[in-house]
């Protein structure tokens, strides 16, 4: 389950689809340099293959569910932290695309919760501290596969709280959210950390030159704290200051520059009699002033309560909104329906 | 239908669909692409407790499922599908947000009822625009539009692998998930010791046809870019469809329409 479009701010999902963005184009660099050409077919047809394995459910012992591989953690150590990061951007890619998992402005935190944690934390921070590279020892490898899957998804399921927090669409409280996510994922973690350890051993019994070779190719260069503290550090800031930029409240821009320039929200009309004139006709035509409902003088200070606390809804202005509202979707699907009409003689030429 | 049949159908018929023409399958897919990315951003933008300000934005979708001559009831299929994601995180808000907002007589209609339907109008909008950017366009045409617009060639080459051999691997892993029913008809699902020797097993094919295609591209040629021969032309049309639906899209979001066209009509009747 990936983070949908309707769940974050844009804010959020433009900082995270910078970074990602930036990460991809590091990965890219790296890829280009230091593997060699066989890489292209290599990365694409296991793309394919973590692709195809999402689609097989295992059973998940002990509960009478199933589930499936993530795979970012198998792509690590299969391909290397750079063209495991590519491969997983490339599935998450696909899937935002053709199957609405995850969407298009969601892409770029996926990818960041899927793919940095698991290939640029987990794996050279923990899963290669671990096991060495003859991938000799079955306790290294399973300990090594289980514990940097764990880590992975805690820290990716953690980052999805955070991004959602930030966003302020859903109303989940943090600690709460926390409490739910953590504790599934780890469960989740653990059964994935016996597949990855599962098919590291299966590949590097049946084939160990397989992993040497992937793993002394991406191994030229490794992924360095600096790194990753560099990246994390981008990520905050940027988020932070988007987020500042973007923060809503009163008054709204206009008035706001306004106050700033002149000391006032408003001009104050000049003493002539036409405008004291035409200001006393429109106060008493305009049905709705400012928005909502004329306030009764005697409404006092409950309705100056409420109408301080944001978001400022009040009836007047939702009748207003529910009816233009509908109205307008009915204008958009009634153009749609007349351009049907329209088209309908000689309609689109199908190929 | 079985779940590999059913990824593959996903897969082709999106593309299907973008092999058709019409003027929308017609425009440059970077325009399509940038105006898509636009809408989201600004369908998004609404804050939690916005409903009708986002109903205008519905005009978008409808327009380009019309002149693009996209089924309809397939779409919304789709959207059915994935729907239960956004629902799952958005039913908390209900329950979470208890403040009542609005009230129509005994009616008291809480700030997290009005939240849990702005989510969905939201994800409603976004995942029918992602899939009209597709339908219209296609996988090929949109990474080839990613790499005029500066994406780098190797995750181009990726995209592109990974579609072409989706279908292959899909079908491969169908079968291997077919042959251990067919030795286990009474289980639901694979132990996972069975999973990994399987997995493991279509990882080291996997491997091997990497090999041989490898070997094939080389064999024509291949040394370590694939380029793209196609020519995107940018036409006064593009420069059109992209400016207008831009203006529209921040007019509504700035204006909102919906409102003023209600006070309009209640006004009258006041």
């Amino acid at each position: 389950m990936h983070m949908a479009d309707a769940l974050i701010s844009p804010a959020v999902g433009g900082t995270l689809w910078a970074v990602s963005a930036g990460l991809i184009g590091y990965c890219c660099k790296k890829v280009k340099t230091e593997l060699s050409d066989y890489k292209v077919p290599l990365m694409g047809v296991t793309g394919a293959f973590i692709f195809a394995a999402q689609m097989i459910n295992y059973t998940i012992p002990g509960t009478g569910s199933s589930g499936h591989l993530g795979g970012g953690m198998i792509l690590a150590i299969l391909l290397g932290p750079w063209a495991g990061f590519l491969v997983m951007a490339s599935i998450l890619t696909v899937q935002a695309l053709f199957f609405a998992d995850g969407g298009i402005l969601a892409l770029g935190c996926n990818i960041f919760n899927l793919g940095f944690w698991t290939c640029f934390v987990a794996y050279p921070l923990v899963y290669k501290k671990i096991v060495n590279q003859k991938h000799q020892s079955q306790m290294r490898l399973f300990w090594g596969s289980m514990l940097s899957v764990i880590i992975g998804l805690q820290l990716g399921a953690f980052c999805v709280v955070l991004q959602t927090m930030f966003s302020g669409r859903a109303e989940l409280p943090f600690t709460g959210f926390v409490m739910a996510m953590q504790p599934i994922h780890l469960g989740i973690g653990v059964i994935e950390g016996v597949v990855t350890a599962g098919v590291v051993t299966f590949v590097a019994k049946a084939q160990p030159q397989l992993l040497e070779v992937s793993l002394s190719d991406a191994g030229k260069s490794t992924v360095s704290i600096k790194f990753v503290v560099a990246v994390l550090l981008v990520v905050a800031i940027v988020t932070g200051g988007a987020i500042s930029w973007f923060a809503s409240g009163h008054p709204d821009g206009l008035e706001w520059s306004m106050f700033k320039i002149s000391g006032s929200e408003e001009l104050d009309t000049p003493d002539k009699p036409v405008y004291e004139k035409l200001s006393g006709l429109q106060e008493t035509t305009a049905f709705m002033p400012d928005y909502g409902f004329k306030e009764a003088e005697s409404a006092g200070d409950e309705g100056e309560e409420s109408a301080t606390n944001w978001p400022a809804v009040d009836a007047g202005t939702t009748v207003a909104g529910l009816v233009g509202g509908l109205l307008t979707l009915l204008i958009a699907f009634g153009i749609g329906f007349l351009l049907k009409l329209k088209l309908k003689p000689q309609g689109p030429v199908k190929v | 239908m079985s779940k590999a049949d059913t990824i593959i159908l996903n897969l082709g018929y999106l593309d299907t669909l973008a092999r058709a023409d019409s003027p929308v399958h017609r425009l440059d897919p970077r325009a399509k692409l940038l105006t898509t990315l636009v809408f989201i951003v600004t369908v998004v933008s609404f804050d939690k407790y916005q409903i009708s300000a986002m109903l205008p934005f519905f005009l978008f979708p409808v327009v380009m499922i019309v002149l693009g001559g996209l089924p309809v009831g397939y779409l919304l299929k789709r959207l059915l599908w994935v729907a239960p994601f956004a629902v799952m995180v958005g039913i908390f808000n209900p329950l979470l947000d208890h403040r009542v907002l609005f009230e129509i007589g005994t009616f008291h209609i809480t700030g997290g009822w009005i939240s849990f339907a702005s989510i969905l109008l939201r994800f409603v909008l976004t995942v029918l625009a992602a899939f009209i950017l597709i339908a219209t366009t296609g996988f090929y045409t949109i990474c080839l539009a990613l790499e005029k617009v500066g994406v780098p060639n190797v995750f181009v080459m990726q995209l592109l692998f990974l579609y072409r051999y989706a279908f292959v691997l899909v079908e491969e892993a169908a079968r291997m998930g077919r042959a251990w029913q067919l030795r286990a008809p009474l289980r639901k699902a694979m132990s996972i010791s069975t999973f990994t020797s399987l997995i493991g097993g279509l990882f080291l094919r996997t491997t091997d046809r990497a090999q041989r295609i490898y070997r094939a591209m080389c064999c024509r040629g291949f040394e370590g870019q694939i380029h793209l021969s196609c020519q995107l032309n940018w036409t006064w049309k593009d420069t059109l469809f992209l400016l207008s639906c831009c203006i529209v899209f921040i007019l509504f979001r700035l204006t909102n329409p919906a409102l003023g066209l209600g006070r309009l009509i209640t006004g009258i009747f006041q």
